[in-house]
């Protein structure tokens, strides 16, 4: 009886386990922002990219910071981000060998409807982040390294303030927990727009300044360095590198929209 | 039941040559010699406490002096132990004796014939699929006789195996020793019980407070006792 | 999805119109603790066996070790294993990160502290019972192990539902190995961590419903099984 036990549980084992290893080959892992994956954009253009090339596309969605890493370790075989600094040093320290822009969209300030910092009738981004600075209302920041994280960092910069003080809470999470701790704690914060419009418990949190040129928030695509990671799938993430800028690739981002709003904006040369 | 080669072959001596046992520093047995031989029925009496277990259990090798040495003369004959309260696997009583039958190498297509027979012999085979666990404790009792006869053991020692039993269990405990006996297996038992050793006993090994005080023919300990403990003790004035 | 607020309305939603995506998560998920707390249990329950019958220098160490272990925060495990199975890592070569293999070898390191360590705790207690009997058997130590595991085995299918009760509900380990991709590594409990992150409060609410709710009929499944057992048994 024991040993029946035994191999009834060795042979549902291996059955199980051969049914999670049944896996094609055909697939190539893309590190990426949570924005670009919470947003539902990837859901949308990726089934169009295998349609036509029979490559799946397997996305890991993590910050910027941690999206660099992964790739550095030479875990991932692509990478779309969004912080042009970062990822032309990326190219110089030679992890990458080109970087192409493929779409922007912008950042928004949110924050509770009654802006205490009257942001609203700011008339610059600069002034924006100056108000909430003097009037020291909450601000949630990421925290945590990603590109829109980095992206606030040089805002602050940029307006000459340090921020600093009870009022400017670090977070260290992601855009989607960091909006819902902003909407818990009456808080502003800075978005990216695709997440905004996705996020679905805004509760008492509102759209307060857009549109500064300063917002404009630039996503581009890796191609990673063969001879630093020669066993990364190169040839099928060149496919895909290439599909994304390509007049198909840019059409599928353009057409993507979540409640009736374009979040994506293609700009590839 | 293939016939008990003990009948054959004569059962070697068991020798305790100043065998001593001390547990945290304290004395538990004081240096005592003693031999069990031939196909005897030695019961081990005195009052709880005395060490009979202890004496019983360096006997057969579950326990290690403390000093002196427990020896077989010639070559070690298979034993078997009865505890007070039987220790029965969880599953049924053909598969505790199968069980037995297997660590002993016995082949496998052999097991369940001969625990069968086991079970028929110490009248068990309607409860031959019933879990050990949850027989009387008279059934298990005799479930655990049966465990040892599938031995068939030279020796067999029985630790109070009938202490916590009804007078009916007890007798058909009593008559398995019997019938383990007749087929030549030499007998070491604890009791408590007076008459029990006066049904069972070839010879009695008397201990008191760890000491051994007396190992003499059943007669001679029952009729005249030769320490004044013994003495007290069958007149049931050294409460067990 | 709905934008009912009522989470249990959604939960019960999500199990009416189960739609193979959500199937697939939970079945990834049940595949990827079930094997893992399988091949924990293979390699524990006789880890733990031999911890408790054998008396050797160090022995101390190794069971306070287990037990600290027990309470190994998943994204340590996560962690040390994304490290092991990173490119850049010793096993790097195998290509396993982000596979749901990977997510095995997570919830393998969380989970075999635990069987190990209870497993020795109910064998040790087993063995007081029973050593003396199967010294007088004649069995070996080594011997003892199988025979004391299969007595213990209604004891060992609660150690067991513990082990799974830590996969199934730990996050931080898988996501950080498995990396939550959509169809090949995500599972309830980054499901949740995600629908979260996305500000769909009910649905995450919903998701995690359903895994407490699978747990529990596991657990009930299993206890019934072991009253039964031990009613049977004795």
């Amino acid at each position: 009886m024991k040993k029946i036990a035994v191999v009834t549980s060795l042979s549902l084992l291996s059955l199980t386990w051969g049914g999670l290893a049944l896996a094609d080959d055909d697939y190539i892992t893309l590190a990426s922002t949570t924005s670009t994956e919470n947003s539902g954009l990837f859901d949308a253009i990726i089934p169009q990219f295998t349609d036509k090339t029979d490559i799946d596309v397997r996305v890991v969605a993590v910050g910027t910071g941690q999206a660099f890493e992964t790739a550095r370790r030479g875990d991932a075989d692509s990478l779309l981000v969004h912080d042009t600094a970062g990822e032309e040093q990326f190219v110089a320290d030679g992890y990458a060998t080109e970087r192409l822009d493929v779409m922007y969209n912008d950042f928004v300030i949110v924050g509770p409807s009654d802006d205490p910092a009257g942001i609203s009738n700011s008339d610059t981004v600069n002034e924006a982040f100056s108000s909430i600075a003097e009037s020291e209302s909450p601000f949630a920041s990421r925290g945590d390294d990603s590109g829109t994280n980095r992206a606030e960092l040089r805002l602050w910069e940029d307006a000459g303030v340090t921020p600093q003080g009870e009022w400017y809470r670090e977070l260290g999470s992601g855009m989607g927990p960091t909006l819902n701790t902003a909407a818990g704690m009456h808080a502003y914060t800075l978005t990216d727009r695709a997440t905004w419009v996705a996020f679905d418990n805004p509760q008492d949190l509102t759209l307060l300044f857009e549109g500064d040129d300063a917002l404009f928030n630039q996503y581009g695509s890796l191609l990673l360095s063969a001879e630093r990671h020669p066993h990364l799938k190169h040839d099928l993430a060149a496919q895909w590198h290439e599909w994304l800028v390509s007049e198909e690739g840019q059409q599928a981002i353009a057409d993507y929209r979540l409640n009736g709003q374009q979040l994506f904006f293609p700009n590839a040369q | 039941m293939n016939a008990p080669t003990s009948i054959l072959a004569p059962i070697a001596d068991l020798r305790l040559e100043n065998v001593s046992f001390q547990h945290r520093g304290q004395s538990l047995l004081a240096p005592t010699s003693l031999t069990l031989s031939g196909c005897r029925r030695t019961i081990i009496m005195g009052p709880n406490g005395a060490g009979k277990s202890l004496l019983m259990r360096l006997a057969h090798g579950l326990l290690t002096p403390t000093s002196g040495r427990v020896r077989w003369q010639g070559s070690e004959p298979v034993q078997a132990m009865v505890f007070q309260r039987p220790v029965l696997l969880r599953r049924s009583a053909l598969d505790n004796l199968t069980y037995v039958l297997a660590i002993h190498k016995v082949p496998r297509a052999r097991r369940k014939a001969q625990a069968m027979l086991a079970l028929d012999t110490f009248g068990l085979t309607a409860l031959a699929h019933r879990p050990a666990r949850v027989l009387s404790g008279g059934e298990q009792q005799r479930l655990a006789l049966a465990r040892a006869w599938l031995l068939n053991p030279a020796v067999l020692f029985l630790d109070e195996a009938t202490s916590s039993l009804d007078p009916a269990a007890i007798k058909a405990v009593e008559d398995a020793v019997m019938t383990f006996h007749a087929s030549g297996t030499r007998i070491v038992m604890t009791t408590h019980d007076l008459h029990q050793a006066k049904r069972l006993a070839d010879d009695v090994v008397f201990l008191h407070n760890g000491q051994l005080l007396e190992h003499s023919p059943a007669d001679t300990f029952f009729s005249a006792p030769c320490s004044s403990q013994g003495r007290a003790f069958i007149q049931g004035e050294l409460i067990w | 999805m709905s934008s009912s607020d009522n989470a249990f309305l959604t939960a019960l939603q999500l199990i009416l119109h189960m739609d193979s995506d959500l199937f697939s998560i939970v079945t990834l998920s049940l595949q990827v603790s079930f094997v893992a707390v399988a091949l924990a249990a293979l390699a524990g329950l006789p880890l733990g066996a031999a911890l408790a019958l054998w008396r050797f220098p160090g022995r101390n160490g190794v069971i306070i070790v287990l037990n600290a272990l027990m309470g190994l925060p998943p994204v340590v495990a996560g962690l040390c294993v994304y490290l092991l199975l990173s490119r850049a890592g010793p096993l790097g070569q195998l290509g396993l990160l982000f596979s749901p293999t990977a997510m095995v070898v997570a919830q393998f390191v969380l989970v075999l502290p635990i069987i190990a360590s209870l497993t020795r705790q109910q064998v040790e207690a087993l063995h007081d019972e029973y050593a003396e009997q199967l010294q007088s058997l004649g069995l070996s130590t080594t011997r003892m192990i199988p025979t004391l595991l299969w007595d213990a085995r209604i004891g060992l299918v609660t150690v067991m539902l513990a082990g799974f009760g830590r996969a199934s509900a730990e996050v931080g380990a898988v996501m950080i190995v498995g990396g939550n991709i959509d169809g090949v590594t995500r599972v309830m409990t980054t499901s949740i961590v995600l629908e979260t992150s996305k500000g769909n409060l009910p649905l995450a609410l919903g998701l995690g419903i359903i895994l407490l709710a699978l747990v529990t009929l596991i657990n009930a499944l299993a206890h019934l099984m072991g009253e039964t057992a031990k009613r049977r048994l004795g």
